[in-house]
């Protein structure tokens, strides 16, 4: 009875994480679809959301990574890929956003410089 | 006989309506031979206004604030695509002393230095302004640090009042953090055999206008400062044949 119990519990946890990642996926793939996401920055989505789909659909690969990583009970490995997956995307969103903040300040600074050479002053520029 | 070494002074300024005019003014009359560059760093005020309409400065209007750092580097990168041999870093809130530019120019001029820093901490016996006690707590503690990262005693590793040749103006120009560069730059500088000296200059309180840092910026401050010179320390080296 017990042990019935605890099958339908992991069963739904289950469905509900593969659920969410199918949606997920959707989610990204219409936002390429619409241009309001650039492919190169969803990389990380899609594939997580992939491998977040297959490990909830395959209980049997579930609970061989969760056994090889120790875990006892399988549902909250889950949990631990998903926080590996977050983790690494704000890594790469922080790389892009370093990027972009140099890139930033190369091309203020290019502006500053190129007004100048131009002879933009103050006065022509704020009339 | 040698061509007298152009020498460009940049002047970081933001929201320094009040005394821009007057650091100028005494740039100007301390040295006519100076090209003044003001760097105006997205002022909110008139700053940029003032600084223009003195007529005797260039100034390289920011259209956003990048903060210190990024408006020092503009001011580098002018000096580098200009061709002048030396770029002088000089506060516009008016703290520095244009008549001690002399000082931490002549090391340069003498070839026996590529940076000098101007000091408050080296000579005791000097009178002047020599920041507030939690500052000094701040200042000691990066003084410790880079000394052990560069095995050379620098005292005043914030100051903003410094001198380099071409080549290490370079580099900066290339290399420099947006906010709060000073003592990283010190281990840049330090690691890829610059040759650093330091000597002792007056700073005067502000004359108006409030300081950048206090109060929980200054725990930032600390914070971002001591991580980037622990990073710093261990970067590669620059390739120095690549930078004039």
């Amino acid at each position: 009875m017990n042990s019935l119990l605890l099958n339908i519990l992991t069963d739904r946890v289950q469905i509900i994480a593969a659920t969410g990642s199918a949606g997920l996926l959707f989610v990204i793939i219409r936002l390429i679809q619409k241009r309001r996401l650039r492919e190169e920055y969803a990389l990380l989505w899609i594939a997580v959301s992939i491998l977040f789909a297959v490990i909830s659909f395959f209980t049997p690969l579930l609970e061989m990574l969760a056994k090889l990583a120790g875990i006892i009970y399988a549902p909250s490995a889950l949990l631990l890929f998903l926080c590996i997956g977050i983790i690494l995307i704000l890594i790469h969103y922080s790389i892009v956003i370093s990027r972009l903040s140099d890139q930033n300040k190369k091309l203020i600074q290019d502006l500053a410089l190129l007004k100048n050479r131009l002879g933009i002053g103050y006065e022509q520029e704020k009339p | 006989m040698k061509n007298m070494p152009k020498i460009c002074i940049v002047v970081p300024a933001y929201n320094e309506e009040a005394n821009i005019a007057s650091v100028i003014g005494s740039l100007k009359t301390c040295n006519p031979e100076f090209t003044v560059v003001v760097v105006n760093d997205g002022s909110s005020d008139r700053t940029g206004r003032v600084a223009e309409s003195t007529n005797q400065a260039v100034v390289l209007n920011l259209p956003c604030n990048l903060g210190i750092g990024g408006g020092v580097q503009t001011g580098f990168r002018f000096a580098a695509q200009n061709g002048f041999d030396i770029a002088v870093q000089f506060d516009g809130d008016g703290q520095h002393i244009a008549e001690e530019i002399q000082k931490i120019l002549s090391p340069i001029l003498g070839g026996t230095a590529d940076v000098v820093i101007g000091s408050r901490f080296i000579d005791h016996g000097q009178a002047g302004f020599k920041s507030t006690g939690m500052r000094r707590i701040g200042i000691r503690i990066f003084s410790i640090l880079n000394s052990i990262i560069v095995k050379q005693k620098i005292t005043d590793n914030t100051s903003g009042f410094r001198a380099y040749n071409r080549e290490a103006f370079c580099m900066l120009a290339r290399y420099y953090s947006a906010d709060y560069p000073e003592p990283e730059a010190v281990i840049l500088l330090g690691k890829n055999g610059f040759r650093m000296q330091e000597v002792a200059v007056e700073m005067r309180a502000r004359q108006g206008g409030t300081s950048s840092i206090h109060g929980l910026k200054s725990a930032y401050y600390m914070f971002k400062v001591i991580t980037s010179i622990l990073i710093t320390a261990i970067r590669p080296l620059v390739k120095r044949e690549t930078l004039k």
